[in-house]
C-alpha cells in the first residue's frame, strides 16, 4: 500500500473540481438553510440549471461559453422564482417538497431521449469547454499536485473554482453581517417576530431563494466544466443532500462552513476508497476478505463515510465552526 | 403603591357603554367578524380606542381577544369588517405595513429571536436602517453610522428595561420574564403610535411586574398608546384608563376600571350568569 499516494489523492479530491461544485452548492445551500431557515431540497436542480445554461448555449447556438454567464444567472433566478412565488408564502415543508420535485422534473426533462438533439438526453453534453480551454493561460501540459498528476485545465479549472468559491464567500459574508443578514436572521428564529418589527419575510426570503440559488448553480457549472460534460447522472437528489452534509459538517450558518466542509468531506470519500482500493487488492496489507474484498469496497466505503457521519452529529452536532451555544437553544 | 386608577378626563363625557364613542380615537373598528368553522371567535360590532390612553382588553379565556388582536395587526384576515388606525383604513394590510404604519404588537408566547443576542433583537427592531436593503447591505461604510445610532437606541431601551447585563448573551439564554421584556423593548424600537400588548404579565415574576407596570406607564407619557390584554386584573386596574370586556366575541361591557369591577354583565362573564342559582343538587 502506498500510503504517500493515498494522501496525495485524497488531498487533491478535497481541492479538485468536484469539491469546487459541492462547495459553491453548499455555499448557496448555506444561505437558504443556514441563514434563512429555508428547506431547499432542491440544490440539484439548480446546479443543473446553472450546468445546462452553460452547455446549451453552446452546444446549439456556438456561444463563447463566457457569454453564457449572464444566462445561467438568469435562469437560476427564473427557477428560484417559479419555485419561490407559490410556496414561501407557505409553512417551510412546502418549499421542501415542491423543491425536491422540481429538481427531479428538470433531471427526467433533460434525460428524456425527446429533445436528445438539444440536452443529449442521457449522455448529456460533452465539447461546450473548448472556450474554457483556450482561456487556460499555462503552456505546460501536465503538473503533479503532490504525487497526483493532474493537467493544466485541471489546474485552471481549480484556480477559477477556488476564485469563484472566495467570490460568493466574501459576498456571503458581507451581507450576513449587515443589518440586511440580520433580518434574514431573524426570519430563520420566527417569521411572525420579522412581520411584527414591520419587515417584509416574503421579500426577503424571494431574495435568499434567488442569492442561494444562483450560487447553487454556479456550482452546477463548475462541476459540468470540471467533467466536461453537462449530464443528468450529475444531479441526482444525492448531489442536495452531499450539500446538506457538507453544510452541517462545516457548521450551519457559518460562512467558512461549506469551504471546510466540502474538503473535509470529499478528502474522507477519496481516502476511504483509495485506502479500501489498496487494501483489497491481494497485494502487501489487506484487510480480511470477510470484512471487505475488492468487489464491494464501494459500498463498505459509504457504510464508513456513514457512520462518522453518525459519530458527528452525537458528539458535535454544532459542526466544525458551529457555536456550541446555539445548538443549546430549541429552535422551534 | 397605591391603586389609585388613573382614569383620564377624556373620558369624562364618554358613557360606560359598548362601543362607546371616545373623543379621539386612534383605532376604529366596526362590525368585524372573524368565524372558526361554526364557532364565531370575533364578532364586534363597533369599538373605539382613544388616543394617548392606556386601554385594558379583558375577557375570559376563549373570548377572542388573541383573535381581535390577529386581525387588527394583519395576522389573521377577518371574514368582514372594516377598522381604521389613524383615520387609514387597515382592510387587507400585511402584518408588515401594519408595523410600518405604526401599530407594533407583542405576542402572548413571546417570540425572542434565541439564537441572535439581546443587542441584535433590538437592533432589528430599528425602521428605515438602509444596510435592510440589499444593494447597500455589502457596504457598511452605506449604514455604519444609522448602526450606530440604532445601537445607542438600543442600549438606552435596555437600561430602561433592565436588560443591558444580557447585551450580549443569546435571546434563548433569557428566561421567561425578561423575554416579555425583550419583546417590549424591541416594539419600542420600532417607534410605534401604538403598542398592542398580548398578555405582558403572563410568567413574569411579581417583583419584575411592577418595573414593567412602569414601563406601560412610561409609553403613555412618551405620547404613545397602549391597548393590551391582560387577565391579572391587579394590573388592569393599576394602570388602564379604559377597560374594554370581550366574551364570546363580542364587547359586552366598557368603562373605567372602576365600573368594570362592579358591572353585574362582567360578573356574570366571568362565573357565569347562574352561580347563585341553586340547581338543586
Amino acid at each position: 500500500m502506498n500510503w504517500s499516494q493515498i494522501l496525495s489523492n485524497s488531498l487533491y479530491a478535497a481541492f479538485n473540481a468536484t469539491a469546487i461544485g459541492f462547495c459553491l452548492a453548499a455555499i448557496g445551500l448555506n444561505v437558504h438553510f443556514g441563514y434563512t431557515g429555508l428547506l431547499n431540497f432542491g440544490q440539484a436542480g439548480f446546479a443543473l440549471v446553472g450546468a445546462y445554461s452553460i452547455a446549451m448555449p453552446v452546444h446549439i447556438w456556438h456561444w463563447n461559453l463566457f457569454a453564457c454567464i449572464p444566462v445561467l444567472i438568469v435562469m437560476s433566478s427564473i427557477f428560484a422564482l417559479l419555485l419561490g412565488i407559490p410556496t414561501l408564502r407557505l409553512r417551510a415543508d412546502y418549499l421542501a417538497i415542491v423543491t425536491i420535485a422540481a429538481a427531479e422534473i428538470l433531471r427526467l426533462l433533460v434525460s428524456t431521449p425527446r429533445w436528445v438533439k438539444t440536452t443529449g438526453a442521457t449522455d448529456g453534453l460533452q465539447n461546450f469547454t473548448g472556450d474554457f480551454r483556450n482561456s487556460i493561460p499555462f503552456d505546460r501540459p501536465r503538473f503533479n499536485f503532490w504525487k497526483t498528476p493532474i493537467t493544466n485545465y485541471d489546474l485552471w479549472v481549480m484556480i477559477c473554482g477556488w476564485s469563484l468559491v472566495a467570490i460568493f464567500s466574501v459576498l456571503v459574508w458581507a451581507l450576513i453581517r449587515s443589518p440586511w443578514g440580520r433580518v434574514l436572521r431573524s426570519i430563520r428564529e420566527d417569521e411572525d417576530a420579522a412581520r411584527s418589527l414591520g419587515k417584509n419575510v416574503f421579500a426577503y426570503k424571494m431574495v435568499s431563494l434567488v442569492l442561494g440559488g444562483v450560487i447553487g448553480a454556479f456550482g452546477g457549472a463548475m462541476l459540468a466544466i470540471g467533467n466536461q460534460s453537462a449530464n443528468p447522472i450529475t444531479f441526482k437528489t444525492e448531489l442536495t443532500f452531499f450539500a446538506y452534509v457538507i453544510v452541517v459538517l462545516g457548521g450551519v450558518g457559518k460562512v467558512k462552513g461549506p469551504i471546510i466542509g466540502a474538503m473535509i468531506f470529499w478528502m474522507v470519500i477519496s481516502f476511504t476508497e483509495n485506502f479500501l482500493a489498496g487494501a483489497t487488492d491481494g497485494k502487501g496489507f489487506d484487510l480480511p476478505t470477510w470484512l471487505v474484498d475488492n468487489k464491494n469496497f464501494g459500498f463498505v466505503r459509504f457504510l464508513m463515510v456513514g457512520l462518522g457521519l453518525v459519530v458527528l452529529v452525537v458528539f458535535r452536532p454544532q459542526g466544525i465552526f458551529g457555536d456550541k451555544r446555539e445548538q443549546a437553544f430549541d429552535v422551534r | 403603591m397605591s391603586a389609585e386608577p388613573i382614569t383620564d378626563a377624556v373620558f369624562a363625557d364618554v358613557p360606560n357603554e359598548p362601543g362607546a364613542p371616545k373623543p379621539d380615537p386612534i383605532l376604529i373598528a366596526d362590525d368585524v367578524r372573524r368565524a372558526f368553522g361554526g364557532l364565531v371567535a370575533v364578532d364586534v360590532a363597533h369599538v373605539e380606542v382613544q388616543r394617548n390612553t392606556i386601554t385594558a382588553l379583558i375577557g375570559p379565556n376563549g373570548a377572542g381577544k388573541t383573535t381581535f388582536f390577529n386581525l387588527l395587526t394583519g395576522f389573521d384576515k377577518p371574514d368582514s369588517g372594516t377598522w381604521t388606525f389613524n383615520g387609514r383604513s387597515m382592510e387587507g394590510v400585511s402584518p408588515t405595513k401594519a408595523a410600518r404604519l405604526g401599530m407594533v404588537r407583542t405576542f402572548q408566547l413571546t417570540k425572542s429571536l434565541t439564537r441572535m443576542t439581546v443587542l441584535e433583537n433590538m437592533r432589528l427592531g430599528a425602521t428605515q436602517q438602509m444596510g435592510e436593503r440589499l444593494w447597500a447591505a455589502p457596504f457598511r461604510f452605506l449604514w455604519k453610522d444609522q448602526e450606530a445610532d440604532i445601537t445607542t437606541r438600543a442600549d438606552a431601551l435596555l437600561e430602561r428595561f433592565k436588560l443591558d447585563h444580557m447585551r450580549e448573551e443569546f435571546g434563548g439564554a433569557l428566561s421567561g420574564g425578561q423575554r416579555k421584556l425583550l419583546e417590549m423593548a424591541r416594539a419600542l424600537m420600532v417607534e410605534p403610535e401604538m403598542v398592542m400588548l398580548d398578555e405582558p404579565m403572563a410568567g413574569v415574576n411579581p417583583a419584575l411586574k411592577q418595573s414593567l407596570l412602569e414601563h406601560v406607564k412610561g409609553l403613555k407619557e412618551e405620547g404613545r398608546t397602549v391597548l393590551f390584554v391582560e387577565h391579572d386584573m391587579d394590573m388592569v386596574h393599576e394602570i388602564s384608563d379604559w377597560v374594554i370586556v370581550m366574551a364570546e366575541g363580542q364587547i359586552i361591557a366598557e368603562g373605567p376600571p372602576d365600573f368594570i369591577g362592579s358591572n353585574q354583565e362582567v360578573i356574570d362573564a366571568y362565573l357565569g350568569a347562574h352561580q347563585n342559582t341553586d340547581l338543586g343538587a
